[in-house]
C-alpha cells in the first residue's frame, strides 16, 4: 500500500512501474473481475429461474386455468378454485395485517420513539421479519386449528397476516420518519389535535411509501406456502366458504409438483408462473412507481 | 417503566403543547393508547410463539427428555423420536449456504458500491432483491426438476473425480450421484441467502464516510486495497450482522430444502446423500402426524428451529445497529 513511502520521491518510480506495483494492480483487477462475476452468478440464477418457468409454464397456460376446478389425478382441469382460494386468503390477510400494521408503525415513529416499548418492539419486529414462515403455520395451527378441530381459509390468513405485520410496521415506521418534523409542528400550530396531525397529514404525506409496503407484503404472502400447509390446507373442489379448508396456488403447487402425474405436474408449472408473475410484478410496481411517488 | 416512558416523551415538545391546551385531550390519549397497544401485541406475538410451541412439545420432551437431542432414531412405528438427524441436516446446509453465500454476496456488494455505473445502480440493486422475492417454492420446483438433474450430470461427477479422493474431504463427495441431496439442498440455499446477505452489505459499504475512501486514493491505493484496508474494517461488524441474517435464512427455509433434500432420516458423511432438515421434516410429516408423541417431536423441533432463529437474527440485529450506533458517534 506504501509503495510511495518506500521510494520516497524518485521520479523514475511513477514511470517505470516496480514489480510490486504491478503485482498490487493484478491484484485489483483480479479481485474487481471476481466481484464482477460473482454479480454475473447471481443474475445467471434469477434469469435461470424465470427462463425456466416461462418456458415450462407457458405451454400449460390455457383459458381452461381460469374456468375449471383443479383436476382429480390423470385428467385436465384448470386452476380456478385455487386462484380465487389464493385471492380470498391473501384479501383477507391483507384486511388483518394492513390496520394492525399501520397502527403500531405510527406508534413506534410518533409516540414510542426512544422509548423502552418502542425500542423493544422495532427490535422483536425485525426479528419476525426474517423468522421462519412454517413456525407462524404451526403456531396459528396450535391457537386455532386444534382448538377449533378443522383447517379453515381464516387461519390461513391469519398466519400470512402474521407473516405481513413486521413488514408494515416497518416501512410505515421508516416513511413515517422521513415526514419532516416542519409539516407536523405547522398542523400543530393550527391546532389540529395529535391524532388528525398524524391520520391527515403525517399519514397524508407518507402515503406512496405506506403502500409500497403494504404491496411488498402482498408479493411475500403469495407466495408463502409452508404457513398455509397446516392452516388452509387444500381442497379440491370449489369453495369460499373461509370456514373450510381452502384450496390456494402455493399447496397445490407443491401437491401437484410432488406428484406423479404429468397433467398435475403441467398444471403446477402453470400455477408457479402465475405466482411469479404476481410476485416478481408487484415488487417492480411497488419499487418503481411508488418508491418514486413517495420521495416526491 | 411506564412513568419512565412517559417522562421521555414528554421532553418532546409537541406532546407537552397539546397535551395542555387542548380540550379533546382523551381523543389523542385514545389515539395513542391504540397504537401503544398495537405496538406491544407486535412484542408480545415473540413470545406467545414460544409459549404456545413449548406447550405443544411438551408431551414429546417429557417422554424423551434430552436425549430427544442426541438421539438420531426417528420411527413413528415404534414412537422412538430423536432430533439429532434433522438437527445435523439444518447445521451442514445452513454451512455449505454460508461457505458459498457470504463470498459472493462480497462480491455482489462491491461491485454494487464500488464498479457499477451509477445507471445501472438501482436496476441491478433491484434485481439482486427480486432474487430475494421469488417465493420459496418456485426455487424448489426449480431445484428439483431442473438444477439438480443439472447438478447430478455436470457437476457431481467433476466433484467426485476431483476431490472425491482426496484425503479428510474425499469422503464428501463420495456416493451415488443423483442430484438430490444434503449439497444441493445447501446451494440452492445459498442463491436464496444471497440476496439478504449482499444487501446488507452493500447498505453498511454506503455508510462509510467517503472522505476515508479519498484519503486512501489520495495516497495511491488501489480499489482492492481501499475495499481491503478501509471499507472492511470500518463496516466489519455490519458485515458480520448481514452474515447472520443470511444464517437466520438459510436455517428456517423450508419448500425449497423440501423439494431437493432427499428426506431421509440419516446422518451420513458423504454431503452427496439425502437428508433432512428441521424445516423439511415438519412440511413432510406434520399434517401426517396423528399420535400425541410423533406430533410433540414436531414441534419440539419446531420449537428448537425458532429459538435457534430467534438467537441468530437477534445477533444479527445488535451488530447491525452497533455499527450504525458507532457511524452516528463519528459524524
Amino acid at each position: 500500500m506504501m509503495t510511495a513511502a518506500e521510494e520516497p520521491g524518485s521520479a523514475r518510480s511513477a514511470r517505470i512501474p516496480t514489480r510490486r506495483y504491478r503485482r498490487r494492480l493484478l491484484l485489483n483487477r483480479f479481485n474487481l473481475a471476481m466481484s464482477l462475476a460473482t454479480m454475473a452468478f447471481g443474475m445467471l440464477f434469477l434469469f435461470w429461474i424465470v427462463a425456466v418457468l416461462v418456458q415450462n409454464g407457458y405451454s400449460a397456460l390455457s383459458p381452461a386455468l381460469f374456468t375449471k376446478m383443479t383436476p382429480p389425478p390423470g385428467s385436465s382441469g384448470g386452476l380456478l378454485n385455487a386462484i380465487i382460494g389464493s385471492l380470498l386468503i391473501v384479501g383477507a390477510a391483507t384486511f388483518i395485517s394492513t390496520p394492525i400494521g399501520i397502527l403500531a408503525g405510527i406508534y413506534l415513529a410518533e409516540f414510542g420513539r426512544d422509548g423502552w416499548l418502542a425500542r423493544a418492539t422495532r427490535f422483536i419486529n425485525d426479528i419476525l421479519l426474517s423468522a421462519p414462515s412454517i413456525i407462524l403455520g404451526l403456531f396459528v395451527y396450535t391457537i386455532v386449528v386444534l382448538p377449533s378441530q378443522h383447517f379453515s381459509g381464516w387461519a390461513g390468513s391469519l398466519a400470512l397476516a402474521l407473516i405481513a405485520i413486521p413488514v408494515v410496521v416497518r416501512t410505515t415506521e421508516n416513511m413515517l420518519r422521513l415526514v419532516p418534523s416542519s409539516m407536523r409542528e405547522a398542523a400543530v400550530a393550527l391546532g389540529a389535535p395529535m391524532w388528525k396531525v398524524i391520520v391527515m397529514v403525517t399519514l397524508k404525506a407518507a402515503r406512496g411509501g405506506v403502500v409500497t409496503g403494504i404491496l411488498l407484503a402482498i408479493a411475500r404472502m403469495s407466495g408463502e406456502t409452508a404457513p398455509l400447509m397446516f392452516t388452509a390446507l387444500n381442497n379440491q373442489f370449489w369453495s369460499a366458504d373461509m370456514n373450510g379448508p381452502m384450496a390456494n396456488l402455493p399447496v397445490v403447487i407443491f401437491q401437484f409438483a410432488m406428484s406423479p402425474f404429468d397433467d398435475w405436474k403441467a398444471l403446477a408449472w402453470a400455477a408457479a408462473l402465475l405466482i411469479t408473475l404476481a410476485v416478481l410484478g408487484l415488487n417492480i410496481l411497488a419499487r418503481t412507481v411508488f418508491r418514486q411517488r413517495a420521495m416526491r | 417503566m411506564e412513568d419512565a416512558d412517559q417522562g421521555r416523551e414528554r421532553q418532546g415538545g409537541l406532546e407537552l403543547i397539546i397535551g395542555a391546551r387542548s380540550p379533546r385531550r382523551w381523543q389523542d390519549a385514545l389515539f395513542r393508547r391504540t397504537t401503544q397497544l398495537f405496538a406491544a401485541l407486535v412484542l408480545a406475538l415473540l413470545l406467545s410463539i414460544i409459549v404456545a410451541l413449548a406447550i405443544a412439545a411438551a408431551p414429546a420432551l417429557q417422554a424423551f427428555g434430552l436425549g430427544f437431542f442426541v438421539t438420531d432414531a426417528w420411527n413413528p412405528v415404534t414412537k422412538q423420536f430423536g432430533a439429532l438427524a434433522p438437527l445435523y441436516g439444518t447445521a451442514v446446509t445452513s454451512v455449505i449456504a454460508l461457505l458459498i453465500g457470504v463470498p459472493v454476496s462480497f462480491g455482489i456488494a462491491l461491485f454494487l458500491t464500488e464498479m457499477c455505473p451509477v445507471a445501472l445502480k438501482r436496476p441491478l440493486g433491484t434485481a439482486v432483491e427480486l432474487l430475494a422475492a421469488i417465493p420459496s417454492i418456485i426455487y424448489g420446483m426449480w431445484g428439483l426438476f431442473v438444477f439438480a438433474p443439472f447438478f447430478a450430470d455436470h457437476v457431481q461427477p467433476v466433484l467426485q473425480r476431483f476431490l472425491g479422493e482426496l484425503w479428510l474431504v474425499g469422503p464428501l463427495f463420495q456416493g451415488a450421484a443423483n442430484g438430490l441431496g444434503i449439497l444441493t439442498a445447501g446451494i440452492i440455499l445459498a442463491v436464496m441467502v444471497i440476496p439478504f446477505i449482499a444487501s446488507v452489505m452493500r447498505d453498511v459499504f454506503e455508510v462509510v464516510p467517503p472522505v476515508l475512501k479519498e484519503s486512501a486514493y489520495g495516497i495511491g491505493c488501489t480499489t482492492w486495497e481501499v475495499v481491503r484496508n478501509i471499507v472492511l474494517p470500518y463496516t466489519r461488524i455490519g458485515v458480520i450482522g448481514g452474515i447472520m441474517l443470511g444464517l437466520g435464512r438459510a436455517l428456517g427455509e423450508t419448500m425449497a430444502v423440501t423439494f431437493v433434500i432427499g428426506n431421509a432420516y440419516r446422518i451420513r458423511a458423504s454431503l452427496f446423500e439425502p437428508g433432512n432438515s428441521i424445516a423439511s421434516a415438519l412440511a413432510n410429516e406434520f399434517n401426517e402426524a396423528a399420535d400425541p408423541v410423533h406430533r410433540g417431536a414436531l414441534m419440539s423441533l419446531g420449537l428448537v428451529l425458532f429459538v435457534l432463529t430467534v438467537i441468530v437474527l437477534a445477533a444479527s440485529r445488535f451488530l447491525i445497529a452497533r455499527l450504525s450506533l458507532g457511524e452516528g458517534r463519528q459524524t
